[in-house]
């Protein structure tokens, strides 16, 4: 017998300690935990931690650590109760600005922690939680943007002494139609000066019919901000619901991902979700606010409010300027002194009021408004849904008017973070574009806990079968084909928890079938030494031709069922991406484990018996 | 385990013309099939909304949809799910009502009835979440097929990729029909293990294959009809046993997998039980129907010297 590098040997070895060390998070289990982060999603100030363990010690409640953990602080408990006391006492503890979330964090050794090492991530199918598909009506935007047009730049003709015969919405065109040459030439030059982000188009059949269309990137712009302001709002709102680990992300072109593990109220998520958020410009009135504050009263004609950051009391008059509706962009910008600003564009009515508003109204200050109409569902003695309406109303900017103007305009004079902040606040007031939920998927937690359940006691009943069968069918072979399966299993779930895949029930099949698939190379090559044997081949050399002569037909075999795992990975979505990614490590793993592991095993346990006649196979 | 001391000796060759009809035979009866009786298609698909919840006690179905009734979802299908604690709520699609407040109203409805229910799982998918899956679906399998194609005529040669894929069509058509004849819940695992099972099937036809190549090296005198045979045979036993372990994983996936992997381990099941038949009589048959040739997988000759070992 050839003797088996000693590479391979060393290879073996470093690959069995490597996957050992970083599937060993998943046998720890998980404790509870409180987990702290910022309502804004900003990093914790980095003298955070004190306030946390003074806020315990006061309410006596026994922690096990505190510690900053990806950007979060996490305090770990030893009991349950501990958790749920600490939870309340934290919320009072830190108020408002910071979200409190109960979580269950991994046991891990901080050891293994250190070199990176996590255990698997569960899908909401084994571990619980509600996933929403939301959609954005990209369309229903982009009518609003052109049926804006349609006023908006008749407006401006107006105003610029251009006369029109007629103006009319034509799908997603908008039409103008001109009394003669000179009137054309003169429009269509203003708009192309005005309007970049519009497509100028003469008509077919009517020389002076002009048509406007909006630029594709214009289109996308308009689509990109729907969704980005959508995120922006769901991020928002998830934020309050003191959930662990959510997750808002976008999906394709006009979708969003909601997931909140450990949720089950699912009214709760929709009420939340399906809140509206708008904002309104009104002028601050000179009146005392701190008096209206104090007495409760405000002064005729005003309603007090206060401001977001640092609750500080604001009188506003009743007239509103300019509403959400009427807000088409909002962007983080510098002004002309290279200072950071937030840039504002209204539509054509919006404009109009705000430049009569700031004709009479220079250097008085303005205050945006922002109001969230909540609804919260509650169930009374009799079990029955009661709706409550609830109406969050903040100011969140306060600022002078300097000139008269109208279609943009910037507010200055704020840091790079707050000018970033204000951007974001005023698009989620903006009109925001209809939201629909096209797919709903919420597991329970014993459910959850089924599926954990029974997707292990399946892989331990499958791997109990197969080494059941092989032992007996090929004797210590099969003891080899094991180990090899035990091996493959374990750099299968070592992959999984470095790569944080998401696992899920479709995974745990991948996984069982993966054992399957995986022992099929150590009979193919089985068969082949027996076969070998049986041709009057020597023990060791039945051995070598069995493995060599394999591993081809074992590359082929796998390369072919990758191609499929590979499709399914491209095609597939959420949990069939999962089972792809499985099955394709677990296919690796295999050509792997069977061939080198188990050709390993063979030549450590019969290279020396150089006077073997027969092999221990059948 | 001596149980087979020699290579078995049948002459598959001589059934394959049989082999081919009874398979031509039984597609056009599992088109038919699908045709007129087609899939049980879930949700995922179909749209439409699905609660799943566990009551303390037994609970009559009755007394359910009675309280659904109330709600104003008297359409709305319910049945027991394993035990008579258990039940599944099922509504069809419907394009005149926002389906996502269906999910609420329902336990709105439910939850005015008993106490103590466990709400287990809700899963709601729009109509139009479920048309861009079906799309999708064929399209992988569309893909899978013409990248499987690809590869098989690379490593081999077309006449025998023809073949494979025939093969897995027919596995996959089996498998559908079977789906089809006993209409177990086709949803987006289901679709997974029909895909998984492209990918495996085939495996036993790249063993085959792998071997004809083999021997038409090593036994130049062989007629191509002896070579075929006599690498089935040589194979049979592999084939046999690797099933085997295939199917004890899939069973035990089956007995304890629980619902949501079940019709996924079904079509397994199914599909690989076939796929030992297929990879015999149809993938080599066609690929001999075809008139492969002693050339057309001989190596160029330094190849030959690399893998012979």
């Amino acid at each position: 017998m050839r003797p088996y590098a000693t590479w391979k040997y060393v290879t073996l070895l470093l690959v069995l300690l490597l996957s050992g060390l970083y599937a060993a998070p998943n046998l720890f289990g998980e404790q509870p935990a409180v987990q702290i982060s910022r309502d804004s999603g900003d990093p914790l100030p980095s003298d955070f931690g004190p306030e946390v363990v003074a806020a315990l010690k006061e309410a006596s409640i026994p922690m096990e650590s505190a510690a900053m953990e990806n950007g979060q602080w996490v305090v770990r408990f030893k009991a349950e109760e501990d958790q749920l006391q600490a939870n309340d006492a934290l919320k009072k503890a830190l108020g408002n600005s910071y979200v409190v979330a109960l979580n269950l964090a991994p046991r891990t050794p901080g050891w293994l922690r250190q070199i990176g090492a996590k255990p698997m991530a569960l899908g909401l199918d084994l571990r619980g939680g509600v996933h929403f598909l939301l959609e954005v009506d990209v369309d229903e935007v982009r009518k609003k943007a052109i049926e804006n047009y349609v006023t908006e730049i008749p407006a401006q003709l107006r105003k610029e002494n251009i006369r029109y015969s007629g103006r009319r919405q034509d799908g997603g065109d908008v039409v103008l139609d001109f009394p003669d040459q000179e009137k054309f030439d003169a429009a269509r030059k203003f708009i192309a000066g005005e309007y970049r982000e519009l497509q100028l188009a003469n008509s077919p059949n009517n020389a002076l019919s002009l048509r406007v269309r909006i630029t594709d990137a214009e289109a996308k712009r308009i689509q990109d901000f729907a969704v980005q302001q959508n995120l922006i709002t769901l991020r928002n709102r998830v934020n309050q619901l003191g959930v662990a680990e959510p997750v808002v992300q976008r999906q394709g072109v006009n979708r969003i991902v909601v997931q909140l593990p450990g949720v089950q109220d699912t009214t709760r998520v929709k009420d939340l979700l399906g809140a509206t958020a708008t904002l309104e410009y009104r002028a601050v009135a000179e009146d005392d606010a701190s008096l209206a504050a104090s007495s409760g009263v405000a002064p005729v004609g005003t309603e007090l409010y206060f401001t977001r950051e640092g609750r500080r009391p604001v009188l506003l008059k009743k007239e509103i300027i300019v509403t959400g509706s009427q807000i088409v962009d909002a962007q983080p910008t510098v002004d002309e002194n290279h200072q950071p600003a937030v840039s504002v564009t209204l539509d054509g009515q919006g404009a109009k009021k705000m430049f009569e508003f700031t004709t009479n109204s220079v250097g008085k200050p303005m205050a945006v408004l922002f109001r969230e109409r909540q609804v919260t569902t509650t169930y009374n003695a009799k079990g029955e849904p009661v709706r409550e309406h609830r109406d969050v109303q903040e100011i969140i900017s306060v600022a002078s008017i300097r000139g008269v103007f109208g279609k943009r305009f910037q507010t200055t004079g704020l840091e790079s973070k707050e000018a970033h902040d204000l951007a974001l606040l005023i698009k989620a007031g903006a009109l925001a574009a209809p939201v629909d939920i096209v797919e709903e998927r919420t597991v329970g937690p014993s459910l959850g806990a089924d599926n954990i359940r029974r997707g292990f006691q399946a892989a331990m009943l499958g791997l109990a079968m197969v080494a059941a069968f092989m032992v007996f069918y090929y004797r210590v072979f099969g003891v080899f084909a094991i180990m090899a399966l035990t091996l493959n299993l374990l750099i299968l779930v070592a992959g999984l928890s470095i790569m944080q895949a998401t696992l899920s029930m479709p995974g745990i099949a991948g996984i069982v079938l993966t054992m399957g698939i995986a022992v099929d190379a150590n009979v193919l090559i089985y068969e082949r030494i027996r076969e070998e044997l049986r041709n009057g081949m020597k023990p060791h050399a039945a051995i070598e031709a069995g493995y060599d002569r394999a591993f081809l037909t074992i590359a082929d075999a796998n390369v072919t069922t990758l191609v499929a795992t590979v499709v399914l990975f491209v095609f597939g979505s959420g949990p069939v991406k999962g089972f792809a990614v499985t099955l394709t490590l677990g296919i690796l793993a295999s050509q792997f484990t069977a061939i080198v592991g188990s050709r390993a095993l063979s030549h450590l346990v019969f290279a020396r018996r150089s006077r073997m006649t027969d092999l221990p196979i059948w | 385990m001596r149980f087979f001391a020699q290579v078995p000796n049948i002459n598959f060759m001589a059934q394959r013309k049989t082999g081919l009809w009874v398979s031509s035979l039984l597609t056009v009866a599992v088109v038919l099939l699908l045709a007129f009786r087609g899939l049980n298609f879930g949700i995922d698909f179909t749209g439409g909304v699905l609660v799943e919840v566990h009551y303390q006690q037994t609970v009559e179905l009755d007394n359910v949809r009675e309280a659904l009734g109330k709600g104003g979802y008297e359409r709305a299908v319910v049945q027991y799910f394993g035990t008579s604690q258990d039940v599944l709520i099922r509504l069809p699609p419907a394009h005149d009502t926002d389906q996502s407040k269906v999910s609420t109203a329902i336990l709105d409805a439910l939850g005015s009835e008993a106490e103590g229910i466990d709400l287990r799982r809700v899963e709601f998918v729009g109509p139009q979440v479920g048309q861009e899956l079906t799309e999708k679906g064929g399209m992988a399998m569309l893909f899978a097929f013409l990248g499987i194609m690809a590869y098989i005529a690379f490593r081999f040669e077309w006449k025998f990729s023809v073949g494979c894929v025939a093969a897995l069509v027919h596995d996959v058509l089996m498998t559908l029909g079977f789906l089809s004849l006993f209409q177990v819940e086709f949803d987006l695992t289901t679709l997974g293990g029909i895909l998984a099972l492209i990918g495996y099937s085939n495996n036993e036809t790249v063993v085959i294959y792998d071997r004809v190549r083999e021997n038409l090296i090593s036994l130049r005198r062989a007629s191509i009809y002896e070579v075929v045979n006599l690498s089935i045979n040589q194979t049979l036993l592999r084939s046999i046993i690797t099933h085997l372990t295939t199917l004890l994983v899939l069973t035990a996936l089956f007995m304890l997998g629980g619902a949501s992997v079940h019709s996924f381990s079904v079509a397994l099941i199914c599909g690989v039980i076939v796929a030992t038949y297929s990879s015999i009589y149809i993938s080599t048959g066609l690929a001999i129907l075809l008139g492969i040739q002693r050339e057309d997988l001989l190596p160029p000759k330094e190849e030959t010297e690399k893998e012979v070992v």
